[in-house]
């Protein structure tokens, strides 16, 4: 591990060499918008909202992916940034429905994405898949970040019951022939639900709160503990409203779970409250 | 195996047999993944050392049966350890494969729609074969510009075809330049028998291989870097540095014919395996040869059946000869030569994305760096280079790199092909020696028929050149001082008869429809410019012009790839150039 100088934004900062710009910008309280990138996967670099300009090259850089190097000229907030990261908000915006997508509102406000520029655009325009009683998929939300794939495949849990199909704006996630979850070969650990940044995967709790209109996060308290099933020793982070557990969720930074669990940890904790 | 989970659909006997026996050609068996073997090395290594054979499988399974059906993927991934639901996200990633029942068993019409179609009556030529009782496929470019309107079968239990091969196989209007003996890179086309190797040697074939052993690898790069050549597939990279850069990294390395040509209006590659098949097989064993490759690889688009057939068939004869395989003409150099068949994806022909493709994986490209000349093909130091960039090495490694680079211009050196299609007396394939001028090509091959309009210069991914640009030299430094781009030497003319907000919106089409769909800004911003352009009859406001360039700037600063950096190129170029004014709607005014 070597040192690495660079400059941010004008500023001369160290990193160690194999670091991304953006775990750089990180250490030094550098903001940077993300929607693809998560701390517990393998970063895909596909939604392009963390770019950043690399003076001296033509086009500009992910930052989530892009390693650091000796001398390397990073701005964050240069004008061929903003016009970039606003676009791609503008352009999700205009397809997609952000409306819970955490944190995106803040950056759309910052950089002015004006989704209403586009006269009658397509969009996703799929139906909610109610295929079970565990969680529930609405890919109107869907912004396509692969992180579920990932979840699902390589990066956690080696089941791949969902993979990316279609092609150009008529790329969905998907089972083989779209059939349902219960046929395919999901084991229902909900990893795909923890790592998704936009709601388009959602626990059945809280889409049956959230349409009632009744899901309520201010109420709502985090109790952290361990999951009872076996010996592992996963922690789990119990989200809880009206005294009912909602959701569950383990830390991303858990050294035993880095943020993935099972079935039985993430929805069998009806045992706990009286029904 | 027992880690994959299968729905209940089966396999027909039929679609087991037709996909056994594909995956059989690549050396990959039937399934015995015992027990214990999956215990030591399971999972996910083995899973990706079967998974080349995805596409192969997928073909085979698509020509049995007309579609990509739930059984038949089962089979296939049965045998190749592959995931369901990946193996579908890949085979509804090509336009070659249905992943729904087609509900009959006749073979497709596909019927380019394209720019040079287009003009030509695309449209028209659909309702013929619709009337006639055809299953018809509106394609993108099918390659053969020069011979508009373009269709290709796509067969049903037996091979595809395309009609006009059946009549005319050596596409003899295409080259009319042929027989010129000033001619180089074409100068076999034509004259020897395209499925035979004697004739290929009675021409001085495999007299450069011969050459290049004796120069010894170092030699043959040194004579490639002397010669100036750079790529012919769009980047004009430069070809030499490519592959020292290659050969300084550890083995194994390959080497790959990048034969997807797929840019609207470029058919240059087709006429050339289709003609002078032997010469890429020779000219990919002296890039192996330089860069020290344990394989070759040629990548071809799935829409060029007689060009798949001829190489195959090269590469077989040439491999009976002993100018493939252990020990190439009794010298101490062992290479082989694979073919692997697109299925209809433009975007696979980025090198990264034909990795991937390749691979069996879906064909998205991936960010760069790391560079295929490091990270390639199965993650091994990769030289991938343009069918017509590899024709060129045989006369450099023949005459040497001096006597090459003497011809040409400063920053352009040899010759290039040109692929003249549209309005002109005599669409076709060109060779010239770099130097002449737009204007002299259109020349050429024959001057404009009737008033020229705007000439399409570099492809979809090009510019449009306005009737008073037409002296810019077709040169690669020619053409970056005037803002353009030689492409892949697409030279694509329109008179005024052609309604060019229809070639416009064509365009932008064409890139919604390709973008892979991975990167925001090109998987949305390609479907805004084409809505944009499609709701205004390119007829845009002041802020609907901001709007444009917004797009724009973004998917050329943001996108992961070139698909992305010039969807709005040529859209661009019709508006700053003026030429949207005065157009009506429909293929002809
Ligand atoms: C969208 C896209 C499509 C491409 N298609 C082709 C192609 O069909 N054939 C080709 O040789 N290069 C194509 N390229 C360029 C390749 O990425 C690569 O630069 C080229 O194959 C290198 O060969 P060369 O150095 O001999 O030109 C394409 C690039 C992009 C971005
Ligand atoms: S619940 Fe688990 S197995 Fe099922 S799709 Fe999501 S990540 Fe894959
Ligand atoms: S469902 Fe969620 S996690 Fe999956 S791609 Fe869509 S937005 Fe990303
Ligand atoms: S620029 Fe377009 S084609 Fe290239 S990776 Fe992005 S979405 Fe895919
Ligand atoms: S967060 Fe970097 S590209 Fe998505
Ligand atoms: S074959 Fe129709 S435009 Fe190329």
């Amino acid at each position: 591990m070597t040192d690495i100088t660079f400059s941010i934004d004008g500023r001369t900062v160290t990193a160690t060499s194999g670091q991304t710009i953006l775990g750089a910008c990180n250490n030094e309280g550098v903001e940077t918008p993300t929607l693809c990138w998560a701390p517990n996967l393998t970063p895909v670099n596909v939604c392009r909202v963390c770019v950043v300009e690399v003076v001296g090259s033509r086009t500009l850089v992910p930052s989530c992916s892009r390693t650091v190097e000796e001398g390397m000229e990073v701005l964050t907030d240069s004008e061929r940034v903003r016009h970039s990261r606003k676009m791609v908000l503008e352009f999700l915006g205009s397809g997609v429905d952000l409306s819970q997508a955490d944190g995106l509102q803040v950056w759309s406000e910052r950089y002015g994405a004006d989704p209403d520029r586009y006269v009658e655009p397509q969009k996703m325009d799929e139906e909610v898949k109610i295929q079970d009683n565990l969680y529930v998929r609405d890919y109107d939300k869907c912004v396509l970040c692969y992180k579920c794939v990932e979840a699902c495949g390589d990066d956690a849990q080696h089941t791949f019951a969902i993979a990316v199909a279609g092609r150009g704006f008529g790329a969905r996630i998907s089972t083989e022939f779209d059939v349902a979850l219960p046929e395919s070969a999901c084991v229902y650990c909900g990893n795909c639900v923890g790592v998704c940044p936009t709601g388009a995967l959602q626990f059945t709790t809280e889409f049956n709160l959230r349409q009632a209109g009744n899901w309520l996060p201010e109420t709502q308290s985090v109790t952290r503990t361990v999951c009872s099933y076996c010996g592992v020793g996963c922690n789990l982070e119990l989200h809880v409203q009206d005294e009912k557990i909602v959701k569950v969720t383990s830390p991303a930074d858990h050294s035993v779970t880095s943020g993935h669990l099972c079935i039985k940890g993430r929805f069998g904790w009806n045992y706990v409250q009286p029904s | 195996m027992a880690d994959l989970h299968f729905t209940a659909d089966r396999a027909t006997a039929a679609e087991q047999a037709a996909i056994d026996s594909a995956l059989l050609a690549l050396g990959i068996d039937a399934a015995t993944i015992v027990e214990d073997e999956r215990v030591v090395r399971g999972g996910v290594g083995r899973r990706n050392e079967r998974r080349h054979g995805l596409l192969p499988g997928l073909h085979a399974l698509q020509r049995v049966s007309g579609w990509i059906t739930p059984g038949g993927l089962n089979h296939l991934c049965a045998q190749l350890g592959v995931p369901p639901a990946e193996a579908y996200g890949v085979a509804s990633f090509y336009d070659l494969f249905r992943t729904e029942d087609p509900g009959h068993t006749d073979s497709v019409h596909h019927v380019c729609i394209d720019v040079a179609c287009q003009i030509a009556g695309a449209e028209e030529r659909v309702a013929e074969l619709e009337a006639a009782g055809h299953h018809v496929h509106r394609s993108p470019c099918l390659g053969q510009c020069e011979r508009p309107v373009a269709v290709f079968v796509q067969g049903r239990g037996g091979e595809d075809v395309v009609p006009i091969d059946e009549t005319e196989p050596t596409g003899s209007g295409s080259i009319p330049q042929r027989y010129d003996p000033t001619l180089v890179l074409l100068a076999r086309v034509g004259r020897i028998d395209p499925t035979s190797l004697d004739s290929y040697v009675g021409a001085g074939g495999y007299k450069a291989l011969a050459q290049a052993f004796t120069r010894g690898p170092a030699g043959v790069i040194d004579e490639i870097i002397a010669s100036g050549l750079s790529g012919r597939g769009g980047a004009a990279f430069p070809t030499g540095v490519k592959l020292r850069a290659v050969a300084a990294e550890p083995g194994p390395r390959y080497v790959v014919a990048n034969a997807d040509e797929s840019e609207p209006g470029t058919f240059k590659d087709r006429i050339v395996m289709e003609n002078d098949p032997f010469a890429v097989v020779e000219a990919l064993t002296i890039a192996g040869f330089a860069a020290g490759a344990a394989k070759g690889w040629i990548y071809i688009r799935g829409e060029y059946p007689l060009a798949t057939r001829r190489l195959q068939a090269a590469v077989d004869a040439a491999r009976v000869a002993g100018f493939l395989g252990e020990r190439i003409a009794r010298s101490s150099f062992s290479f082989d030569v694979e073919i692997r068949r697109g299925a209809g994806a433009y975007i696979c022909g980025e090198e990264t994305a034909l990795f991937s493709s390749l691979e069996g994986f879906r064909g998205e490209p991936r960010q760069k760096p790391p560079f295929p000349t490091t990270h390639g093909l199965f993650g091994r130091p990769t030289a991938v280079n343009n069918p017509e960039t590899l024709l060129n090495l045989l006369e450099i490694v023949s005459r040497g790199g001096g006597a090459y680079a003497a011809i040409g211009t400063e920053a352009s050196r040899g010759r290039k092909l040109f692929c003249v299609s549209g309005d002109v007396g005599a669409p076709g394939l060109y060779e010239v020696p770099f130097g002449p001028t737009l204007r002299e090509v259109l020349d050429l091959a024959g001057g404009v028929d009737g008033q020229l309009q705007a000439v399409l210069l570099g492809g979809a991914a090009g510019s449009f050149v306005r009737p008073d640009q037409l002296d810019v030299p077709l040169t690669f430094e020619g053409t970056r001082e005037a803002g353009l781009s030689l492409g892949s030497g697409v030279v694509m003319a329109f008179n005024q008869a052609v309604d060019l907000a229809g070639v416009v919106i064509r365009i932008a089409e064409f890139f919604r429809d390709e973008s892979c769909g991975q990167c925001v800004p090109c998987r949305v911003g390609a479907v805004r410019q084409h809505e944009l352009l499609v709701r205004t009859g390119t007829r845009l406001t002041p802020p609907e012009l901001v709007l444009l360039d917004d797009m724009d700037r973004a998917m050329k600063d943001a996108s992961i790839c070139g698909l992305g950096h010039t969807a709005c190129t040529a859209v661009r170029s019709a508006f700053s150039l003026g030429l949207l004014e005065s157009s009506a709607n429909g293929g002809r005014k």
